[in-house]
């Protein structure tokens, strides 16, 4: 409940954390062959647009290949967008030069999926925590650890742990490292990328409280990547659906789940696996498989698996508009019904 | 309606020799399928789940020890010799894995692939093979099934990979099938697809389903009975319902709790505190009493029998046993 009424208050009153404008990556093929002229690009993130408001959390779902890992890097710079805007704080991230983007780095950091393969091995978790310290110049070696161990706390660790190598730890351990660290140079906004995928369900619950634990400790702000609908909607403020690199429905998590207004997205909340047998799913089943982003349809991107499409949608774009309260649709059709 | 039993595991048991000494993956695990029925294995990672399918099929390395008895249509298989299980592995009981991608071998087309397990167990010739080949394909709803046969794993995508993976386990008409975590790796959508067709081909064709899963929202909709492991051990097992509405374990309620629930508003999560222990470190008395939140001296000392407390639903905690009570 409480979550609700601040997501209302910040939209009427507060700026936003990070605005996204119009932010686009298109990936270069390989040329088939020396006389190959064409230039053929992968459109991973085909002109996206959205705000998020300073200690809440925006939700990004989609299916594998729709975009969402590559907005998250981008925003980043980990992966140069091709064009678009990012702002944060008002200043735009994407003109940065290197020396102005590393010092600028201190206010926003990522935690990935894999916390196998993010922590370095033959490295100790102290070292791996005090690490952005040293490299952000904000503290002497015996000050970084001090801090280091102060952050394993934090993530519910102990601070005898700050002498292992990783290779100690379970999944759900790694996973409280990695939070720690990205949290280190105390920054007001994470992206977390698929950062609970890999864990046991158990293990996942721990992880997602202590998310919101954080975040209540500390005003965080987070973009939460996921493909997992029901983590997305536990932790989420508002939630923005991907399909094929295009933002499909932007609104409050709240109202995603009870007033769908896509079809895509309402095909993607049926198929939810039901938490009791006793709940029959109304399923709304989708033909076909995701298509290809190299070419992607012309006009709804999604029209080819869509039950409501009609002429218009193979030749006309929709874009994405606003249907009342914040609510963001792109649909030629929009409407919570399942015809 | 009493079916009869086609598979009937009593006290299995696998152990690992390792360097770092025994490691017990599975202990004195007893159930039976029925023809026809679903059961589902839930449990996270670690727990045994996938040991004890690769046990039935005798698909363990070496250095695994096997005790109990697997009984296939009332033989005990548990001592098969590799020549016999060519037999049974793929023509009486099949088995579909996790990930589509490296289950396919890379290098030949879906044709290639499906027609040779046909010939190999049904001894029919290429053409018939290739014939049945395509009616499998169909069966799985794949379209232009001609066209696919000719195609590489590479050129299909997640689900349509595992489609054909289903496929080639149905096509000699298995009495079991033995699905190892199929829908993980593919998206909600796809996942949700794949569970409606693996449900359809077994009212259609009869054919026993094991689901090994960590997902319990997977378990829900699509078997009868479910079994619940934890490090190694069943802890609970009963008919889908009574497990939901009637959870006994705690590490059950703990891992229904631990599910998200789109119908609830601003939940929190429960979650089971610490870690699976090491299966080197197996605690002693109940292997759940580390994390269990109702533990009294008794579950740290001895570990608790399996007890029936009625409608076919068992469950392996000292909490309803008569010694809580007194």
């Amino acid at each position: 409940m409480t979550k609700q009424t601040t997501a209302q208050d910040s939209l009427c009153q507060k700026e936003p954390l990070v605005s996204v404008r119009m932010l686009k990556k298109y990936f270069p093929l390989k040329k088939q062959g020396l006389f190959d002229k064409t230039d053929r690009v992968v459109k991973a993130v085909d002109g996206v647009s959205f705000d998020i408001f300073p200690g809440q959390t925006l939700g990004l779902v989609g299916e594998s290949g729709c975009g969402k890992s590559t907005v998250g890097r981008s925003i980043l710079r980990l992966i140069e967008p091709t064009s678009g805007e990012v702002f944060f704080q008002g200043r735009d991230l994407t003109t940065l030069g290197k020396e102005e983007l590393r010092r600028a780095r201190r206010d926003f950091q990522i935690v990935f999926q894999d916390p196998y393969a993010s922590l370095n091995p033959r490295k100790m978790v102290g070292s791996i925590i005090s690490e952005p310290f040293l490299i952000q110049k904000m503290a002497t070696k015996q000050e970084a650890a001090q801090h280091a161990k102060e952050l394993l706390e934090l993530v519910g660790l102990r601070a005898e742990f700050f002498d292992r190598y990783p290779h100690e730890f379970s999944g759900g351990q790694r996973q409280r490292i990695c939070f720690a660290r990205a949290l280190a140079v105390q920054p007001s906004f994470l992206v977390c990328d698929e950062c609970v995928s890999a864990l046991d369900v158990s293990i996942q619950a721990q992880i997602v409280n202590l998310m919101v634990d954080l975040q209540k400790r500390l005003g965080l702000t987070y973009l939460f990547i996921s493909h997992d609908l029901r983590v997305v909607k536990r932790i989420s403020d508002r939630i923005a659906v991907m399909y094929l690199g295009k933002l499909i429905e932007l609104a409050d998590s709240g109202e995603i789940f009870h007033n769908t207004l896509h079809p895509y997205t309402i095909s993607l909340l049926s198929a939810i696996p039901p938490s009791d047998p006793d709940l029959v799913r109304n399923r709304v089943a989708l033909t076909g498989d995701v298509p290809s982003p190299i070419n992607p349809p012309s006009g709804c991107r999604f029209h080819t698996r869509c039950y409501r499409a009609q002429p218009i949608c193979s030749q006309e774009e929709p874009p994405l508009t606003d249907c009342g309260g914040g609510h963001f649709c792109a649909c030629h059709f929009p409407g919570n019904g399942r015809t | 309606m009493d079916r009869d039993t086609v598979l009937s595991i009593e006290s299995l048991t696998v152990d690992f020799r390792t360097k770092f000494g025994v490691a017990n993956a599975v202990d004195k695990v007893s159930f039976s399928l029925a023809r026809g029925e679903r059961l589902g294995i839930v449990g996270e990672s670690g727990s045994g789940k996938s040991v004890i399918c690769k046990a039935i099929l005798q698909l363990l390395p070496d250095y695994a020890n096997i005790s109990g008895a697997i009984k296939y249509e009332g033989r005990d298989i548990s001592h098969y010799s590799n020549r016999q299980m060519y037999g049974i592995r793929g023509k009486e009981i099949s088995m579909i894995f996790q990930e589509p991608m490296t289950s396919l071998n890379p290098l030949y087309t879906i044709g290639n692939q499906l027609i040779e397990t046909i010939v190999l167990h049904q001894h029919l010739s290429k053409a018939e093979a290739e014939q049945r080949a395509i009616e499998m394909l169909k069966l799985v709803s794949i379209p232009q099934a001609d066209e696919r046969l000719k195609q590489y794993p590479f050129e299909l995508s997640g689900g349509m990979r595992q489609r054909v993976m289903i496929a080639m386990a149905l096509s000699c008409n298995p009495n079991i099938l033995i699905a190892d975590e199929p829908t993980t790796a593919l998206d909600v959508t796809i996942q949700a697809q794949i569970l409606e067709l693996v449900r359809d081909l077994n009212q259609k064709l009869s054919t026993a389903l094991i689901l090994i899963t960590h997902d319990l929202g997977v378990v829900a909709e699509t078997v009868e009975n479910v079994m619940v492991m934890y490090a190694g051990q069943m802890v609970e097992y009963g008919p889908v319902r009574a497990i939901f509405h009637q959870t006994m374990h705690p590490y059950t309620k703990g891992l229904l709790n631990a599910i998200p629930k789109v119908e609830l508003e601003g939940q929190t999560l429960e979650s089971i505190p610490g870690t699976v222990p090491s299966i080197f470190e197996m605690p002693k008395g109940c292997r759940f009493h580390t994390r269990c939140k109702h533990k009294r001296e008794i579950c740290t000392q001895r570990c608790p029998e399996l007890c029936d407390c009625g409608g076919g639903h068992q469950v392996k905690c000292w909490m309803y046993s008569e010694e809580w009570s007194k």
